[in-house]
């Protein structure tokens, strides 16, 4: 129970006034941008970040959770309202949802969203806070090759398993891998990849290339498909759930987190796996199958909570280990870097301040979002009204000024556009988003434990292997990679893998 | 005889397709109501969506009018209603006119005042009641 006091003591330093402003700021403003569709969490994050530059730590933290939450809940509004999920996990939600909204009941659609997010967020949240500490102990004895394996492993799932490209996978990755490893490199001090740009010695900072590959290049992509045929947007007023919604709604909610938490907490981390396994599951458990397809409260509830409870599961690897398994964890990451904290094992005992504060401003962001936003809804749907231009001209400006911010240098204003027309080239070739920044940012923490254990073993590839564990893993990376060649090679081909109900016409940034 | 009705679907676009048909009646003509959206906002309100089209086609079907609905997608609303009114060679125009506050006429460009300077053939303004 020690947790559970340090997360009770995180609460206090994040629970002042001034605090809990730029936690209701953060939500407001995450699902500001959060609304709009293919704008995701980790978009939002990564523009709103040079927001947060002014800050002190925590309160950019408390902001970050804000922000975070605040943009998964726009999500899901949009996704009911429009049949337009704005993240690959929302479409699931998107499928019930539109369809209880067509049917007169987007204010209990919206409802069962909103508090089955809060729900599994704060569920989700409190079992962060149990194990990431104990996992971070474990961690603490694990070496540099078993590191480098886990690396490696969740890689794999993310670009080989998650997905329905390979090839595309693998080349989003090689392509984040390789801008990854622009600059010094660590032991011999030679210049890589830099082309004899000075400026690129020192990296390009993953704020930059985050910002560049979601924001830049989704603006260019909206702006070469400006003019669709409007959709119908259905009315809204207040959301309100009634009593037999309730009923309905909560054994969902508690089966979506148990569903959504474990594998949001794995190295493979991805919320498209648990939201369709907590819809099938839903469906095959409901009362009036038929309904399913219809509408069925169930089908929304299920979902939205795994959403939320894998969202917070991937605080578990990036809390214990220091490795982000979704894009958004990659921003997290980068914004912690840009406070001198460096994410690993022992992070839970250098910045324990720190991290129960995130905890329990991610308790408090998860509250406020269900006071502040629940009333507000018809408000976000308005949003939708306004104009592309208009809108896409303030999100270039942000993306602007945040790429700048970081090092109040006009060379990564260039580099932002390069990474701009690099995001445009990914989503016109379909190749995705999450191994592209999984890469750019897992791509170095991997040379460091890569470079560490040669070190050891003199350079003999053999360091690479001597732990048990990274044998293990190694395994699990073989198993990743080989099964599903096999399994395609066994089972005819039929029909080429596509999502059931899915309208995404492409992936779409988490 | 081609009567051009720039129409939406609220109680401004009512009244001039009401106008539009009236004045039908009176030359002998057919009508095009046409519904022009930039498309570049995911929601419209100004829209004429799938459903309610097919709504308003079968609510003028009934009339002793005829009518077709067109539903144009284009950078600029004004330009697309008077393309058709050339291309159909309407010989009257009827669009819908509402009240703009003085902070209204700056922040929005009126779609009715370039139909009204832009048109090759006669408008018929027409407000709501």
């Amino acid at each position: 129970m020690d947790n559970l006091q340090l997360l009770l003591d995180g609460f206090q330093s994040a629970a002042t006034p001034t605090n809990l402003l730029y936690a209701a700021l953060g939500v407001l403003i995450g699902t500001f941008v959060g609304v709009l569709p293919g704008i995701g969490p980790a978009m939002a994050l990564a523009l709103l970040l040079p927001l947060t530059y002014g800050l002190e730590s925590t309160q950019s933290l408390i902001m970050f959770a804000g922000i975070y939450y605040g943009g998964m809940y726009g999500g899901s509004t949009t996704s009911i309202l429009l049949n337009t999920p704005g993240e690959s996990a929302s479409v699931m939600t998107a499928i019930e949802g539109n369809k209880m909204a067509k049917r007169g009941r987007a204010a209990q659609a919206l409802a069962t969203a909103a508090i089955g997010s809060f729900v599994a967020g704060t569920i989700g949240t409190v079992l962060v806070a149990l194990f990431a500490p104990e996992i971070a102990d474990q961690a603490v004895r694990i070496g540099a090759p078993s590191y480098f394996a886990i690396m490696l492993l969740s890689l794999v799932l993310v670009t080989a398993v998650l997905g329905a490209s390979r090839l595309r996978g693998f080349i989003g990755l090689f392509i984040g891998l390789t801008i990854g490893l622009v600059g010094l490199d660590l032991s011999t001090g030679q210049a890589r990849l830099t082309g004899g740009i000075t400026q690129l010695v020192d990296g390009v900072d993953i704020v930059v290339v985050a910002v560049g590959l979601f924001a830049i290049g989704e603006s260019l992509w909206i702006a070469a498909h400006l003019r669709r045929q409007p959709l119908d947007v259905i009315p809204v007023g207040r959301p309100f759930m009634g009593r037999e919604d309730w009923g309905r709604s909560w054994r969902p909610w508690l089966r979506g987190t148990a569903i959504g938490f474990p594998f949001g907490a794995l190295p493979a981390g991805g919320a498209e796996t648990p939201t369709f396994l907590s819809y099938v599951t839903e469906k095959r458990l409901a009362r009036d199958r038929d309904e399913f397809g219809q509408g069925a409260i169930e089908g929304v509830a299920g979902p939205e909570a795994a959403n939320n409870a894998s969202a917070a599961g991937m605080f578990v690897p990036l809390l214990a280990l220091g490795l982000p398994v979704t894009a958004t964890a990659s921003i997290l990451l980068a914004a912690m870097k840009t406070y001198g904290i460096q994410p690993g094992p022992s992070l839970l005992e250098d910045q324990a301040d720190l991290v129960w504060t995130l905890l329990a401003s991610l308790l408090i962001g998860n509250t406020l979002l269900l006071v502040i936003n629940l009333p507000l809804a018809p408000l976000w749907a308005r949003l939708l009204q306004v104009p592309r231009p208009q809108l896409y001209a303030g999100i270039l400006f942000f993306a602007s000024l945040g790429a700048y911010a970081v090092d109040q240098n006009p060379f990564d204003i260039a580099l932002l556009l390069v990474f701009g027309a690099v995001g445009f080239a990914v989503r016109r070739f379909g190749i995705p988003m999450l191994p592209l920044i999984l890469g750019v940012i897992i791509g170095p923490l991997m040379e460091v434990k890569m470079r560490e254990a040669l070190d050891i073993s003199d350079g003999h590839l053999s360091g690479l292997f001597d732990e048990g564990l990274a044998i293990g893993v190694y395994v699990l990376v073989v198993l990743a990679v080989v099964v599903p060649v096999v399994v395609d090679r066994v089972r005819s081909p039929r029909t080429p893998h596509d999502q059931p109900g899915a309208t995404t016409e492409r992936e779409v940034p988490r | 005889m081609t009567i051009v009705v720039g129409y939406v679907p609220n109680r401004h676009g009512e009244a001039a397709l009401d106008a539009g048909l009236a004045e039908a009646r009176l030359r002998g003509g057919d009508v095009v109501v046409v519904n022009a959206t930039r498309g570049d906002a995911l929601v419209d309100r100004r829209h004429l969506g799938d459903a309610a089209a097919a709504e308003l086609e079968a609510r003028l079907a009934g009339l002793d009018v005829p009518t077709s609905v067109r539903r144009v997608l284009g950078a600029d609303v004004a330009e697309e209603v008077v393309r058709v009114a050339d291309e159909v060679g309407a010989a009257l125009v009827v669009i819908g006119l509402r009240h703009r506050s003085a902070v209204g006429k700056v922040l929005m460009g009126s779609v009715a005042q370039r139909v009204l300077l832009e048109a090759r053939c006669p408008v018929l303004a027409v407000k709501a009641g």
